[in-house]
């Protein structure tokens, strides 16, 4: 395991800007873990979110924005509606993803795949359609056999649909998509 | 003499593993018993009736109690047979909870030692007689030791109150370790803006006298009429005469003394006020630095001094004071923090305990309350602070929380940001503990406020990398081992018990734990007592105590002393030593071994005899164990008495 530095590793650029955007004070954090304690993915997350916390504070950027975590984080927000110090952690969780994807952080390229392929699918559907996400998903990470074992049991009960059901204001929603390209690009 | 006995449930303290109601039975079958019971709660109200109801109704001449501790109640039970007409010394108590039920399981054993305790304490009560105590005068003065903070509150309560105060202080100015700090938590306060005064009343008030740089020589007599024994420490400077105008000091040409006072940090002369509030204001001369006491050349502060006072052939002096009562607040001291070896030991001039690092902060301070690297002179970027320096530490021997560091920590971090703006400060804790009215509010802010990096863990070595120290730890909330490049580290080193404090315990004839602090007479509920009459603690002489809680135990022993003097006769406690004179040889064993000295000869038509001074004895009963012949006996423990229980307990 690596020695931190703490004063030569801090990164106050990256603590400011997660306060900016976060609106949250991050020394307001005393550590009583009680986000983790509540969150439903800590046995899948590699770093709790308590652990999150603690390494933002101390201005750990890249430790900080490789985690995985951050991309199975469901923004449930039980975090944010139990922390004592009323500090929106969900939040920072958000602007975390935001500046990790920004800065080309993402490690994992399965859970970015994951997520483009969802969008895309939204984009193009107005809604997802799970069996064009799958192929979508498998065809960029050759992951055949990961998931087939729902095959059977979700088939059956006519859960699985092999073309896309049309929806009102699929345009809409696509013009969203749209919307979003043209601002950020900006 | 006819016995009643009260077998207590103490709820179910005790009924869950004996059976009562069978002690009981049992105790109806002794010699002389003629009424028995179990009661729930025999220390209640309705419990302690039906004692009373009993005694009268069956006309009994004597109670046993069959309950807790006599360490609990037994007070209370003797005010119950008191309130029946009874005296109070026909009265026993059988420890059935601590010696039998808490530590026992199984009930039939448990219930078979009861009835054993309850036979043997019937068989003393038949052997108990009345004994009355003897009334005596005493004095209204009280002896303060020490003039910290606690023992400065003591002594104005008291001399408020109306009574005669004399102060004894080790050192040549009042003020004690709060005089050290630049400021209080958690206001902020200016510490010797509001120590100050307080010092100056000590000074002015006419009830008090202070002996500055004097120190308890030996202590005799006992409560209402103690004898003190006072050294007044040869200072060299004639202190009546001294007007504490400090010329001396700036012509001395032997500046490099070692500055008590600030801790080491910086020199001072061999003639010196300690600084500039000092109270009394008066110069002493460190007979170790002098080059007239060593060498016997200089002299040059006889020569400036307008007053004239210098005398070099002074020499201790010895007054004697009596007093009624004491109150003890002797303090603490830093533990020797050079034990840390991966701290440098002391090696690395940077690394500086926290009470240096007050007198640095402090505006009449050696550094005129600039922070400077003791190496270099530099002002320092990167500071860490390092708690729990000294405390909580199984393996240098100090296993107890000293209590007040992550508060004085948590002001220096804020401290540090008001006097150099640009610096950061780091702290390792192992947890913070801040318990206090204002406290926790005060520790976020030095993190939420101040910015101050506050890391979970312990510091491992600290080592020199270039000009700066490398400062090695965990983050144990991250997970990591880390490192913090510092310029100056500051340990927060906890409290000990103070130099000499076990000396003074021997003279004041009270007892201390394991590292040294005096113990109170109970922990909750006689918390300023001791176990010897006449002598109350205040302060950190106690156990590690914060400036508030020490005030409140100044104050606390003072209401005691008031209380005590309230009245202008003492009572003596009966259970004493008496010669039997037709018995007594003379040896005068008992008078060697009496740790007292409570005995003395006296002639009886022409022979020497033992003589107890009831008012000193304590009752501890060494003499009686001592005596050939069987001729001094300890009231309400007589050898007689004692047998009685030990055959009860073998007839079988």
């Amino acid at each position: 395991m690596k020695v931190i530095n703490i004063n030569l590793s801090y990164n106050s650029d990256f603590v400011t800007q997660v306060e900016e955007e976060s609106g949250q004070k991050l020394n307001n954090c005393y550590q009583c873990g009680k986000c983790t304690a509540g969150c439903p993915y800590t046995e899948e997350y590699d770093i709790s979110v308590s652990q999150i916390m603690r390494l933002t504070q101390a201005g750990q950027k890249e430790q900080v924005l490789q985690a995985n975590s951050l991309w199975l984080c469901a923004t449930c927000e039980s975090c944010t509606a139990r922390c004592p110090n009323q500090i929106d952690v969900a939040r920072i969780m958000d602007v975390l993803r935001h500046m990790a994807r920004k800065e080309g952080y993402v490690g994992t390229g399965r859970v970015k795949t994951f997520w483009d392929s969802f969008l895309s699918s939204v984009k193009n559907n107005g809604r997802v359609f799970e069996v064009g996400l799958l192929v979508n998903y498998i065809s960029h990470t050759g992951r055949f056999w990961t998931d087939i074992g729902l095959g059977p049991k979700v088939l059956p009960k006519g859960k699985i649909h092999f073309k896309p059901t049309e929806m009102q204001g699929k345009k809409e929603v696509a013009k969203i998509f749209m919307r979003f390209k043209e601002e950020s690009a900006r | 003499m006819k016995v009643g006995v009260f077998v207590c449930h103490c709820g179910s303290n005790i009924e869950a593993t004996v059976d009562t109601a069978a002690v009981a039975a049992a105790a109806r079958e002794f010699p002389g018993v003629v009424f028995a019971t179990d009661t729930m709660y025999t220390c209640s109200e309705p419990g302690q009736d039906e004692i009373v109801n009993a005694i009268k109704e069956h006309n009994l001449g004597g109670i046993v109690v069959a309950s807790c501790t006599p360490r609990m109640h037994e007070q209370t039970f003797r005010r119950t047979v008191e309130r029946a007409g009874l005296n109070k010394y026909l009265f026993e108590m059988a420890n059935i909870r601590e010696h039998v039920s808490w530590i026992g399981k199984d009930r039939e054993a448990n219930t078979n030692k009861s009835v054993d305790l309850v036979r043997m304490a019937t068989e003393k009560l038949l052997r108990n007689r009345p004994l009355y105590s003897k009334k005596f005068d005493i004095n209204k003065r009280v002896l303060v030791i020490g003039g910290g903070v606690a023992g400065i509150q003591a002594a104005l309560d008291c001399a408020d109150g109306g009574l005669e105060v004399v102060m004894v202080e080790k050192t040549s100015t009042i003020g004690g370790k709060m005089a050290k700090l630049d400021k209080t938590f958690p206001t902020v306060d200016c510490s010797s803006c509001i120590l100050g005064p307080r010092m100056v009343d000590v000074a002015q008030h006419p009830n008090i006298t202070l002996y500055a740089y004097s120190e308890i020589e030996e202590i005799n007599g006992y409560v209402g009429n103690f004898e003190i024994k006072v050294k007044k420490k040869a200072t060299y400077v004639n202190w009546d005469s001294c007007t504490g105008c400090g010329i001396c000091m700036e012509k001395c040409p032997s500046k490099k003394a070692t500055d008590y006072f600030n801790e080491g940090i910086g020199k001072t002369t061999a003639i010196n006020i300690p600084f500039p509030q000092a109270i009394p204001k008066k110069a002493k001369i460190d007979p170790d630095f002098c080059t007239k006491l060593t060498k016997g050349k200089c002299g040059v502060c006889a020569k400036v001094c307008p007053s004239g006072c210098i005398d070099y052939e002074m020499q201790d002096e010895f007054v004697t004071e009596k007093v009624g009562a004491i109150v003890t607040a002797t303090g603490y001291d830093l533990f020797d923090w050079s034990v840390y070896g991966e701290y440098g030991a002391g090696r690395y001039p940077d690394v500086i305990t926290g009470l240096q690092y007050e007198r640095m902060l402090s505006a009449s301070g050696p550094t005129g309350g600039h922070i400077k690297r003791p190496s270099d002179g530099k002002e320092p970027k990167n500071i860490v602070f390092i708690q729990c320096v000294g405390s909580r530490d199984k393996s240098v021997g100090r296993p107890y929380c000293t209590g007040f560091c992550c508060m004085y920590t948590a002001k220096q971090a804020i401290l540090t940001k008001d006097h150099l703006p640009d610096s950061q400060s780091y702290v390792f804790y192992m947890d913070i503990r801040a318990v206090g009215k204002l406290y926790d509010e005060f520790t976020r802010r030095a993190m939420e406020e101040y910015d101050t990096k506050y890391i979970r863990g312990r510091v491992s070595m600290i080592y020199p990398k270039g000009e700066k120290l490398l400062v090695r730890g965990a983050d144990t909330l991250m997970g990591s081992q880390v490192e913090v490049d510092a310029d100056l580290v500051v340990l927060a080193v906890g409290a000990e018990a103070s130099a000499g404090a076990s000396e003074l315990a021997e003279k004041l004839r009270i007892s201390y734990d394991s590292y040294g602090f005096y113990m109170e007479g109970h922990p909750k509920l006689k918390p300023v007592e001791t176990n010897t009459a006449g002598v109350y603690l205040a302060g950190a002489c106690q156990g590690p105590k914060d400036i508030p809680s020490s005030v409140a135990q100044g104050s606390a022993a003072a209401a005691k002393v008031l209380g005590l003097f309230s009245k202008d006769q003492l009572e003596s406690d009966p259970q004493v030593s008496i010669v039997d004179i037709k018995r007594c040889i003379g040896c005068g064993k008992c008078i060697q071994t009496c740790p007292f000295g409570a005995i003395k000869e006296m002639e009886f038509r022409g022979m020497v005899k033992a003589d107890v001074i009831e008012t000193i004895c304590q009752g501890c009963g060494i003499c009686t164990s001592t005596c050939p012949q069987g001729a001094i006996q300890l009231q309400h423990s007589t050898d007689n008495q004692i047998l009685s229980e030990v055959n009860a307990l073998c007839q079988f």
